[in-house]
């Protein structure tokens, strides 16, 4: 129900997209101009270049080590870059350390204060604003902030009597309550079960549109970004691979490293035999011909494909205007609303297909070692741009 | 199962607890009794009931009042150099540096603290500190044979016992509290007030705890660098055992010293422990 919700949403604001992009003075809240991160030797963020839209929910997804922490440890203010700008609000950031930025962070493994109370936690922040805010004042807000994360009744508790969702949920009422203009979250979810992630990640996004306060969050798991951004920026090697919706990510990956990360991809190598308007007709190893799109002026003879599992079918005869490719079931794995077969392709290797049940139910089942053909509707795959 | 973890516990509690009945208790119960007793006329102890050797202990005001004051002042200025010293040591100083300091911080424990004392007879002496003060022209100063003397030695010889704990208390601080912090609107120097100093509370106490106790039963500082005029209660029992071995009145005053230190460690704790962290594990390492 949720998530239906979440893809409306997701769906609107994409659309909304297009026409500011077509805007070219965006709304930014913060901004990385060509900011690049050295510790040491070692390259963390190399010429980043980002605007963060205000209100939006983006993610920065990637394997540890692809700078994405970084990244965020800038936006804190806990690293300096060390060529480029942070801005926020428009204001460059260079010379404002981090107890002066209008930014909060949820850690990773919350950092909560252990000599502090679950209520002097949360009102850390406001105990800090000079001149001193009013104890009734402060008290109020303290409140609310704990009734925002459903812990009424925890004010008074020793933070480390709490669970690692209790806590998580402190850490979150002690950003929160300073209304930053970011919320930065760094992996949340990570020390939390799969159960009670889930929960967390639905009670995040609520928070979000209700707060309306734009969310940074640095995760590793595709799915968690996939399923709460607006805007996902892949991150590898300190270098941002891609930013967008999670659909065009998932539906335009620009490049193998995007395709492979955001989930599952077939990736084949292939020879363009001809071009059409967004369209190329490729050979693949094997001799078989498909037709796949592609964007954009690309030069290249030898090509990679990226086709996803769910857009191809198995058959047991080629049927007529799909190209087919002869193969051999190896492995079958049934789960639930869909069933993944991974075949060995004569002449490309593993490919993976997922049937949907209903699909299945049609073709009938398919057992591991039957020899059939994989069916590959026109332009299910899509050209992938060269890697830099 | 319950027998197995019964016969486990006594096999790793005898061994201790034979040493500690045999050289800590039986001794303590044996001073007990004799500060109750009288004094043997040829010297030794005469068995009696009677409260005239606690009576008597005003006599022995001086000793008491200097370990009273010279002990608290010697832990308060450990106390005050070693902060410092071990916040560097644990949160400022790079991975290279590190053990090559923490192992310059315990390299005098390699030499006798006799050895060490004495080199600070010639340092305090006439020809040491004070010939160079006069030669720049800041009079004649006597250091040596002085309370500040003994002060001097007192930090120095115990140093170390106080830098350690507050090291590892300090070490083990969760770094990213403090980023919490610094996120959260607070600038450094109030994060070391809100944060750095209450989680590193431990330490504190402990390092408070082994420097105090040693100093209430030093001799050997006093005797070298206080030149028989700073008397300790050590110097005190020293003289009162083997030299007018007036063993009945000794034990008064061991027994005096002990009540003393107990509750002035009973006092110290619970104030640090309402100061800093409350949490019960981070109560005493």
């Amino acid at each position: 129900m949720l998530d239906a919700y979440a893809e409306t949403g997701r769906d609107m604001r994409a659309s909304a997209e297009t026409t500011e992009n077509q805007d070219a003075r965006e709304d930014h809240v913060a901004e990385f101009i060509n900011v690049s991160k050295r510790f040491g030797a070692v390259l963390a963020a190399d010429q980043l270049n980002l605007g963060i839209r205000r209100g939006e929910f983006l993610s920065f997804l990637g394997p540890s080590g692809c700078g994405k922490t970084t990244a965020l440890r800038m936006l804190a203010g806990f690293e300096e870059p060390s060529e480029g700008c942070v801005r926020i609000n428009g204001s460059d950031m260079s010379a404002v350390p981090s107890y002066r930025r209008p930014v909060n962070m949820v850690f990773q493994h919350y950092a909560l204060f252990p000599h502090m109370s679950v209520a002097q936690n949360v009102s850390y922040g406001l105990r800090q604003r000079r001149p001193r805010m009013a104890k009734a004042e402060i008290a109020t807000r303290v409140a609310k902030a704990l009734e925002t994360v459903r812990l009424e009744d925890f004010g008074g508790r020793r933070v480390w009597e709490l669970s690692g969702g209790q806590q998580q949920r402190v850490a979150l009422a002690r950003a929160i309550i300073n209304e930053p203009t970011v919320l930065l979250l760094d992996e949340p979810m990570a020390a939390l079960d799969a159960k009670l992630r889930a929960d967390m990640q639905r009670e995040l996004l609520d928070l979000q549109r209700s707060l309306g306060i734009t969310f940074v969050l640095v995760t590793h798991d595709q799915e968690e970004a996939l399923s709460m951004s607006d805007r996902i920026c892949i991150m590898g090697g300190g270098r941002i691979a891609q930013v967008g919706t999670p659909q065009d990510l998932y539906d335009r990956p620009c490049n193998r490293y995007v395709a492979d990360f955001v989930g599952k991809a077939n990736i084949l190598s292939g020879e363009i035999v001809e071009r059409a308007d967004g369209c190329a007709r490729v050979v693949l190893p094997s001799g078989a011909e498909v037709l796949v799109s592609e964007e954009g002026p690309d030069t290249r003879r030898k090509i990679e494909i990226v086709v996803r599992p769910e857009a191809l079918g198995i058959g047991v005869a080629a049927s007529p205007g799909d190209a087919a490719l002869k193969a051999r079931i190896t492995h079958r794995t049934f789960l639930g609303d869909h069933t993944e077969y991974l075949l060995e392709a004569e002449g490309i290797g593993p490919v993976q297909v997922n049937l949907p049940r209903q699909a299945e139910r049609a073709s009938g089942r398919h057992e591991v070692g039957d020899e059939v053909h994989i069916l590959w509707a026109a332009e299910a795959g899509r050209v992938l741009a060269a890697e830099n | 199962m319950a027998m197995a973890q019964t016969r486990a516990r006594t096999l790793l509690l005898t061994p201790a607890g034979l040493w500690y009945a045999a050289l800590l208790l039986f001794p303590l119960a044996v001073v007990l009794i004799f500060s109750f007793g009288e004094r043997n006329p040829i010297g030794g102890y005469a068995p009696g009931f009677t409260l005239e050797q606690y009576a008597n202990l005003p006599a022995r005001f001086a000793a008491f009042r200097n370990t009273l004051t010279l002990a608290p002042l010697g832990t308060i200025a450990a106390l005050l150099i070693a902060y410092p010293l071990a916040y560097y040591l644990a949160l400022r100083v790079s991975v290279r540096w590190k053990t090559m300091l923490l192992i310059l911080v315990i390299v005098p424990f390699w030499t006798s603290i006799l050895i060490r004392s004495y080199a600070w007879i010639y340092l305090l002496g006439g020809n040491g500190i004070p010939a160079f003060l006069e030669a720049i022209g800041l009079g004649d100063i006597q250091l040596i044979n002085t309370p500040f003397a003994v002060l001097v030695g007192i930090v120095y010889g115990y140093l170390p016992l106080m830098v350690f704990p507050i090291y590892v208390a300090l070490e083990k601080l969760d770094k990213s509290l403090l980023e919490a912090a610094s996120d959260l609107g607070t600038p450094p120097w109030r994060s070391f007030l809100q944060i750095t100093l209450p989680l590193s509370m431990p330490g504190v106490l402990t390092g408070s705890m082994l420097v105090f106790i040693l100093l209430t039963g030093e001799f050997l500082i006093p005797a070298i660098l206080g030149g028989g005029k700073v008397f300790f209660v050590g110097n005190a029992l020293v003289d009162l055992f083997l030299q007018s071995r007036n063993w009945a009145f000794g034990s008064a005053v061991a027994v005096a010293l002990i009540v003393i230190m107990l509750i002035v460690v009973a006092l110290y704790t619970r104030v640090v422990k309402r100061f800093g962290a409350t949490r019960d594990d981070v109560g005493l390492m």
